[in-house]
Parts: structure tokens; sequence; C-alpha cells
């Protein structure tokens, strides 16, 4: 549905819905209750491949186009957003690698990841959201190491991952173009995981504080070169953020499948709610906003397989998407009406997961700063 | 240890329907998958090859979109793969089948070498016959054991657990042999995003009536001994009462006075 895709293409999409349905699902509604991290389920989902699906096959990885990536992170989000995200998150911490890394810095990433590991970009702090520039950890050049000192806070993955991307402020004077952008691998010493964050939704995914004190790490490891990393982090999230879309309508989607589903079933004054024109205009509103956002996220990653700019349409796509996606999960909680309210059923839970959507990945508020930017130019 | 795997593509049977007016299977927009018997027949043969090394070899004989199946074998641990493929085979039965892939695998194995282990599954869920296993051993002159759940090797000779209704028993047999295959305890694995991207770009072979030393008459409708006369849904009854909601005793007194009034006691 929505991505035109080759036999070979639809035959990946196929095998990853299987395995989510079968492997997955049964175990969602009690990792969401308890807050317990899946690690056996994720070890199922690296047994798959499907944590190293950007890494180019020369460093192990499955080397899976970015149309069929966006496909499958869709399709596990309709079974769990969290899990989706915290698959798509190793991703995001490879870029600022593919990004700026050279093929040693490429090489010691994915030999890190590709046997089954986790990976966090961390950029977030408590003093730097929106402001992002606002960084205050350091990295400070020291022989032929540089040592890092500061917290960063909110970091999918940060209290499971075996290696991090780190951004750090090299010369503070410069504000936003003192920021450096580092590999950090976990096994180094001085680095502790803080709290976990008790999340609304998306609770499959770890959320955590990543404290670095006194960190050393080899000058090599170092991406690009001193002050190129807001550069690398905003390359980084134009080419992330039609992913992000990508499993915000995955939740739309599995909102509107559960929708149709009960409307079938639930009789009232005599017939199943679904032939009330009422709950199908409500249906068919939500699948026409929910293909609308599954084009702008094809669109965004058309246009970078096409190497063109696409900044504007990564933000159009990760804003739309995350709006759809809220308003779609609270039309089906409607469609449920009291069932929809109650937590023993499945939709009250995706509109938990798709808030998120508007938030992360840069706030929807930012991301309609980078589109007014664009046509205010 | 070199073994061969056969396997069948069929239609996904839990999503079939039958059509009312012809009583014929609708095979139109049913999916295809491989035969759910053959997988686990293929998964006991990767888990051998993963404890005692070997190749195998999987060979299907049906129409060219049974590259597919194939494809899908290669993905979870098969090393080769062969489609045998011929307008003249069409309308088989199952000793038809089984003589065909028969002289296929003689063929294959006048090139290579002889296989050790011959697997199938039990029967193909949209036959049912669970012949051509036990044909193919004969076929072969091979000892043959059959409904095996698990198989471990066991220095030159195989340990086979058979399943029967109430109990198992534990076969020993040496090489070469055929064993069929039911459910066994371990679900067949998933392909790996890389299995799965590499089996996709295999050439697989076609073997045709050409490649083998193979007497025409004994394949086809020619070949075939048994034929389909009539496939249809049996009608289920649906009379008699049911007695419920009460307690036995209340049900027995029901039963003798609704038995009695029928002047059945």
């Amino acid at each position: 549905m929505g991505y035109i895709l080759n036999e070979e293409q639809t035959n990946l999409v196929d095998m990853v819905k299987e395995f989510m349905s079968n492997e997955i699902k049964p175990h969602v509604a009690e990792f969401d209750i308890t807050g317990e991290f899946p690690k056996k389920l994720y070890e199922k989902a690296f047994e798959m491949g499907l944590h190293c699906l950007e890494i180019p096959e020369e460093f192990g990885g499955g080397g899976v186009d970015y149309l069929t990536a966006a496909a499958i992170y869709e399709e596990i989000a309709k079974i769990d957003a969290g899990f989706s995200t915290g698959l798509c998150a190793i991703s995001l911490a490879l870029k600022p690698v593919l990004i700026a890394g050279t093929p040693e810095q490429k090489k010691l990433f994915s030999d890190i990841v590709v046997p089954g590991a986790f990976g966090a970009f961390c950029l977030t702090e408590p003093n730097a959201g929106s402001d992002a520039g606002s960084v205050r950890t350091t990295a400070v050049r020291d022989g032929d190491e540089y040592i890092i000192n500061g917290g960063k806070c909110f970091i999918t993955n940060g209290g499971v991952s075996d290696v991090y991307v780190v951004f750090a402020s090299t010369d503070k004077s410069k504000g936003v173009k003192g920021l450096t952008a580092f590999i950090v691998e976990r096994s180094r010493s001085g680095i502790t995981v803080g709290k976990e964050e008790n999340k609304m939704g998306i609770r499959l995914s770890n959320t955590s504080e990543v404290v670095f004190e006194d960190v050393r790490i080899p000058a090599s490891n170092l991406l690009g070169k001193e002050g190129d990393g807001f550069k690398i982090a905003m390359k980084t999230l134009d080419l992330s953020r039609p992913f992000i879309g990508a499993i915000a309508v995955g939740v739309a989607q599995r909102a509107i499948d559960e929708a149709v589903k009960y409307s079938k079933q639930r009789v009232q004054f005599g017939k199943p709610i679904a032939k009330f024109q009422a709950i199908q205009f409500m249906l068919a509103d939500m699948d026409i906003e929910t293909e609308a956002a599954r084009q702008t996220v094809v669109y965004a990653i058309q246009l970078i397989l096409a190497k063109k700019p696409h900044s504007r349409e990564a933000a159009i796509a990760k804003c739309f998407a995350g709006d759809v996606a809220v308003k779609v999960a609270l039309d089906a909680i409607q469609v449920l009406g009291g069932y929809g309210y109650s937590r023993d059923y499945p939709v009250e839970k995706l509109l938990r997961d798709a808030k998120i959507f508007q938030i992360f990945e840069g706030t929807n508020q930012i991301q309609r700063v980078v589109v007014a930017g664009h046509l205010l130019k | 240890m070199n073994i061969l795997v056969c396997v069948k593509q069929v239609p996904d049977t839990t999503e079939i329907k039958i059509d009312p007016i012809t009583n014929t299977l609708i095979r139109a927009g049913v999916p295809s998958i491989v035969n759910p018997f053959d997988a686990y027949a293929l998964e006991l043969a990767v888990r051998i090859k993963e404890t005692n090394g070997g190749i195998i070899t999987v060979l299907a004989m049906g129409p060219e979109q049974a590259k597919s199946a194939l494809k899908e074998c290669l993905s979870v641990g098969a090393d080769k793969a062969i489609l045998v493929s011929d307008r003249v085979f069409g309308g088989s039965d199952t000793l038809a089948t089984s003589y065909i892939l028969s002289t296929t695998i003689k063929a294959i194995e006048s090139k290579t070498e002889k296989f050790d282990l011959i697997l199938c599954g039990k029967q193909a869920i949209d036959g049912d016959t669970g012949q051509v296993g036990p044909e193919i051993a004969e076929h072969f002159g091979y000892a043959q054991v059959t409904y095996a759940e698990d198989i471990t090797v066991d220095g030159e000779n195989l340990r086979v657990k058979r399943e029967n209704e109430d109990h198992h028993e534990i076969i020993e047999t040496q090489l070469p042999a055929v064993i069929t295959v039911i459910k066994t305890a371990y679900e067949p694995r998933y392909a790996t995003i890389k299995s799965k991207m590499a089996s996709n770009k295999v050439q697989i072979p076609t073997m045709t009536s050409i490649d083998l030393d193979i007497d025409l008459e004994r394949t086809g409708l020619k070949g075939s001994p048994t034929k389909v006369k009539k496939t249809f849904v049996p009608q289920i009854k649906k009379s008699g009462i049911i007695i419920k909601g009460k307690t036995s005793s209340e049900s027995a007194l029901e039963l003798i006075s609704l038995l009695s009034d029928a002047s059945i006691i």
C-alpha cells in the first residue's frame, strides 16, 4: 500500500510483516504495560538483520534501499512504534558516520552494531532541545585524544547501546559552529547511563540519560573536522526525518485497521456501525490523511534517492505524518467509543505512541521553522 | 552429508475457498507457499548441516512460478535449487510424480554426487495423499522412515524419532535413506534480510524431459493410474437436538422424556 515496490522488495517487506505478526505482536501489550525493555524481542529482530538495514553491504549490513527501508519501518510500526523507533534509531546513529566518516570509522561502527547491538545518536541535553546549538557537552583535545565531559538526555537507546555518536563543543566561543561529532564506544571508561524515562508511549524503546565524565577517545574517532558537528547533525536529521514519518504513518495505519475491523463487528441500531455514513466518513478521512502522509514520506525519499535537496520535504513529511498519526489515533478511539478508552483494546496505546512524533527528531514547531525558512528565502 | 529435500509449491489452503457452483478450488488470488511439511523437512536438513556439515539441494516439480518457493528455501539454508518442469508432466498423479522426481534425482546424481539422504514432507497440503515420499524410496530401493519428528546423526547412521498416535519410536537407519517429515518441534527459521536479498538474485536452473533419461509413457496423465474424479465439499448435516444449560440429572430426565416421546424408548 502506497509504496511502489518490485517483487524482490515486496518479498522483504512481507517477510518482516510475517515476522512481526508471529514473533513480536503477541508480546507488545505486556511490555507496553510494564515498561520492561524487550531485549529478547530485539535479539530476534537482530537475527533477521532489522537493525542494520541501512549499513552498506560492504560493512556487513543489508544495504537495503531507502524506499524499502521506509516500507519496512512502517510495517514494524504497525505492530509497535517503539520497536520500530528503537531499530530506526540505530540507523540514526549510523547516518553521521555515513555522512562524514572515513572507511575505517564506518567499519568501526559497523563492526560493533552488525553482530547485534544498538547505537545511539546523542545530541539533546537538558538545556539543548530545539536549541541544539546550546549544547554544553565539551570535547577537549589532549595530545592524541579528546576528553569528553557532559550529560545527554532523552537519548533513544541511550541505556542499551554499545556505541554512541556524540555531539560536543570543541569551541564554545563559536556557538553552533563549534560543535563536533565523535564516535564513542560504550566500552570507554567514564560513561554512565542515568535515568531511564518512564514514557507515555513508545514504551518498547529505551530512552535514557547518558553521562560522560572525562571520557577519553582517540582523535581518530572524530567525524569530519572540528566545527562540522552542526552541519552533520542537520544533514542526519534531513535523512532520518522521512523514516520517522514512515513510523508515524505505521501508527496511523494500525489505527485505521483497528477502527475498520471494529466498525464491521460492532452492531448498533440493528446494523454494523460501518454501515453508517458518519463512521464511513470518519474512516475515509483517516485513510485520506494517512495516505497523503505516506506520500510525503515517499516523495522525500525519492528526492534523497535522486540526490536532490530534501530538507524542506523531510520536514514536511515528519511534521505532517506526526500530526496525522495523532489525529487518526484520536479518531480511532472515537470509532471504538467506550472500548477505545479501555486499555484492554489496542487503540488507546496508539494515541500514546503517536504523540511523540510531534516532538522528537525536531518538534513539529521546528519543522515549521524549517518549512517557513524555505518559503521566505 | 549430501542431502536432497523435495519441496512443492502449494496454495495456502488456510485461505482456500471452494467455488460453490463448480466445486473446485478457487486458486486465483490465493498466495502460494512452500508446503509446510517440506519446510519442516528443510529445517531438519539445515540442522543436520549445522551440526555435521554437508550440502542441501532442494528440488521441486512444478511450473516456472515454483521457483519462488525454491528461492524461499535458499533463503533459509538450502545451498542449491533445481526446478524440474515440462508440459508433458502435467496431470501427473503421485506415481508419475515420484517417477519424475526419482529420475531427476538420478540425473542430478550422475553429474555430482549421490545423495546420502532424501527428505520429503509427509504430505502436500493440497493433494494430501502422503504417497510421493515412500514411492521415491521404492523407486530407489532405499530404506524409508516415515512420520519423522526429529533426526539425529549417529556415526554412519541416522536415528529418527518416529511419531505414532500415542507413542513414538526411535528408528535407526543406514544411509542412503528416504525420510518423510511431520511437524517438528523446531519451527522453520526465518530468512534474514541478507539471505532473502541473496536468494532473490539466484538463477535457478530448470531441467526438462530432454535432460532426463525418462520414459514419457510413465509421466503425465498417461502415466497416472489414479485420477481425481470429483472434489466436493461434504454436506454437513446440522440436525439433532442439543440439551444444554442443565445439571446432568436434569439433562438425563429431559433426554429420557425426548426419547420416550419419540417412541424410541
